[in-house]
């Protein structure tokens, strides 16, 4: 539904965006995932058709968005970075407006519109001038007019921004919703609504594509994915470090934490050991007469992922 | 009196009706439903934005009292118009015209409503002219609102009123051609207050530049002189000699020519304006 390809974005001399790739299938949600300043928004201007790229191209469906962009433009619906509104309309003209510029027919209008604002949580605002709307319903308003055409195409540029809690669950639990019958590319710097709303993930940094697969593929890429976290007690706790580095299974042992009678450890696999070395630990800790107090196999986690590859942004 | 009266509404308010109907029929019938709907949007918010309403009252006030006070209209006895009224009305418009399109393209840059608006499926010059005719919707109605000032020189003599009607066409038109400059200039700028100002200089360029002593000054220079055919493009370009021939009441296919043709010039200049601020 959504192709992406050889996407490139310079302003001036600065590379935004820098040869991405990829599609999005109907049915799928994808979630774009990077720092600030790492181009999200910049490839979402380019797919929804607002900015030129400087190279590759972006259909949506059959239809070119630089070359068919009318036919293009009519298949997405979407939600702008800080949900931008005209601050002197009130929220039903705003989708009015949003539903006729759409094309929607005159009968169906209000029926639409109603959809919207109950999919939105907006029934509360509905007659209220967008100016007096707190930032929530303002968000709000803005991805009820990205759904009013019940388009194909979802482009959300941090959909839950400025949402409270409670409000950033029902919307995640809209996009995975939604993201049944349509192709939604969303974008975030939240880790958990990845998880929470994604089948497949993108994370981006300084304009290039860092790492592409399902939340699964990336967790299990995360360093301490399949690491193992012990715990023991007993009177020669400080032999078990060194008793741990000798084994072939293992890659690395970090301490978490120690004392006198009780030491936590977290190990690190070498590349494909991962299956053996919980029952190695095992092993060379009964052989040094230690008590096995706790034995955890870690999940990857995504933040960890994040963190490890973007990180080099922060310390440059 | 009731002849008087029947006079001045074939003259003015049948000529009146008959514009609001074109209007109303191009827009319901000729135009897309994408211009339709950016100009009720427009219209609305004029509708309910304090700066229309101040234009329309410091216009009424300014062109009335300058009639009567500097005009000398009650004491000349003239029964006419161009001198005590219209020929002042472009120079109020250098001013009033930008303070009415100057939020047409800038609010929507510094509202980011840019982005909505230029993702929805509709071309760019939808928009343009949607916006445009909703910015002449207010013009129209201060044009119509300083009807009481034809009434007065009915009562006070007999004057020609298709005279009087082809000054508030010209004066319109003019008015129009400062709204388009207005459009293509807010399209470069976020700040209304940027816009309104140097719409106003460039309008006011744009006027001075068909004053006689400015035009006359350029015919006179050697044609060898470099700057020559610009500067004559420039005066070619200055509105007042085709206001004033219309304004008096000869009406020019030339100048009618002139009025459209610089208006869409402008509109076509919005349309870059707004490719090259997305590139
Ligand atoms: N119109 C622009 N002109 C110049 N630089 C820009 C423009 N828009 C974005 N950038 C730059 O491009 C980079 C990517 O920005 P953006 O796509 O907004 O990142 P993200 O949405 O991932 O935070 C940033 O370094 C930003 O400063
Ligand atoms: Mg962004």
């Amino acid at each position: 539904m959504i192709e992406v390809r050889n996407l490139s974005k310079h302003f001036g001399d600065k590379v935004a965006v820098d040869n991405i790739s990829f599609t999005v299938k109907k049915g799928e949600v994808l979630g774009f995932l990077g720092p600030n300043g790492a181009g999200k928004s910049t490839t979402m201007r380019m797919v929804t058709g607002y900015l030129p790229p400087t190279g590759g191209s972006v259909s949506i469906g059959d239809a070119d968005v630089v070359d068919d962009e009318i036919a293009a433009k009519s298949k997405i619906g979407y939600l702008p970075e800080n949900a931008p509104l005209y601050s002197d309309m009130t929220v039903d003209d705003f989708l009015r407006f949003a539903a006729e510029m759409r094309g929607v027919p005159a009968s169906k209008i209000p029926a639409a519109i109603d959809k919207a604002i109950e999919t939105c949580f907006l029934q509360r605002v509905r007659h209220q001038s967008v100016d007096t709307l707190s930032k929530g319903y303002r968000h709000r308003t803005c991805l009820a007019q990205s759904i009013i055409h019940d388009p194909e195409v979802l482009i959300l540029d941090e959909p839950t921004d400025g949402l409270d809690p409670n409000q950033k669950h029902e919307v995640r639990g809209l996009i995975k919703r939604m993201g049944e019958t349509k192709a939604i590319i969303f974008s975030t710097h939240i880790l958990e609504e990845v998880e929470a709303s994604c089948t497949r993930a993108i994370i981006i940094d300084r304009g290039k594509v860092i790492a592409d697969g399902t939340p699964e593929q990336l967790k299990n890429k995360a360093e301490n994915a399949g690491a193992v976290l012990v715990s023991v007690t007993g009177s020669a706790v400080a032999s078990l470090r060194p008793e741990l580095e000798k084994l072939s299974e293992v890659n690395r042992v970090e301490s978490v934490e120690s004392g006198d009678h009780a030491v936590t450890v977290r190990v690190f696999p070498n590349k494909g050991k991962g299956g053996a070395l919980s029952a190695a630990i095992f092993k060379a800790a009964v052989d040094k007469n230690l008590t096995i107090q706790e034995l955890k196999v870690e999940e990857g986690r995504l933040d960890e992922l994040f963190r490890q590859i973007t990180r080099s942004d922060i310390e440059a | 009196m009731v002849d008087a009266i029947i006079q001045l509404l074939l003259h003015f308010a049948i000529p009146a009706l008959v514009v609001a109907a074109i209007f109303i029929a191009l827009l319901m019938f000729a135009l897309p439903r994408e211009v339709r709907t950016v100009f009720k949007r427009e219209v609305k918010s004029y509708f309910v934005s304090p700066i229309a309403y101040v234009c329309v009252v410091i216009f009424l006030v300014i062109s009335n009292g300058i009639t009567f006070w500097f005009g000398g209209m009650l004491e000349s006895g003239e029964a006419e118009l161009y001198r005590p009224f219209f020929q002042y009305m472009p120079w109020y418009f250098i001013v009033i015209a930008p303070a009415v399109g100057m939020r047409l393209w800038s609010e929507e840059q510094r509202l980011g409503t840019m982005e909505l608006l230029m993702t929805m499926p509709l071309a760019p010059w939808h928009a343009i002219v949607g916006k445009f005719l909703a910015a002449s919707v207010v013009v129209f109605a201060m044009l119509v609102l300083s009807f009481p000032i034809v009434m007065v020189v009915n009562y006070l003599g007999d004057p020609d009123n298709g005279v009087i009607l082809a000054g508030f066409v010209a004066t319109f038109l003019t008015a129009l051609c400062y709204l388009a400059i207005t459009s293509a200039i807010s399209a470069l700028t976020r700040s209304q207050i940027v816009a309104l100002l140097v719409s106003i200089g460039v309008c006011l360029a744009v006027w001075l530049s068909g004053l006689p002593p400015i035009t006359d000054a350029v015919d006179n220079l050697p044609r060898w002189n470099p700057f020559w055919p610009l500067l004559k493009l420039v005066t070619t370009l200055g509105v007042l000699p085709h206001f004033n021939e219309f304004a008096k009441g000869v009406l020019g296919f030339r100048d009618i020519v002139f009025f459209l043709s610089f208006i869409a010039f402008f509109l076509f200049a919005t349309a870059i304006a707004i490719r090259a601020k997305r590139a």
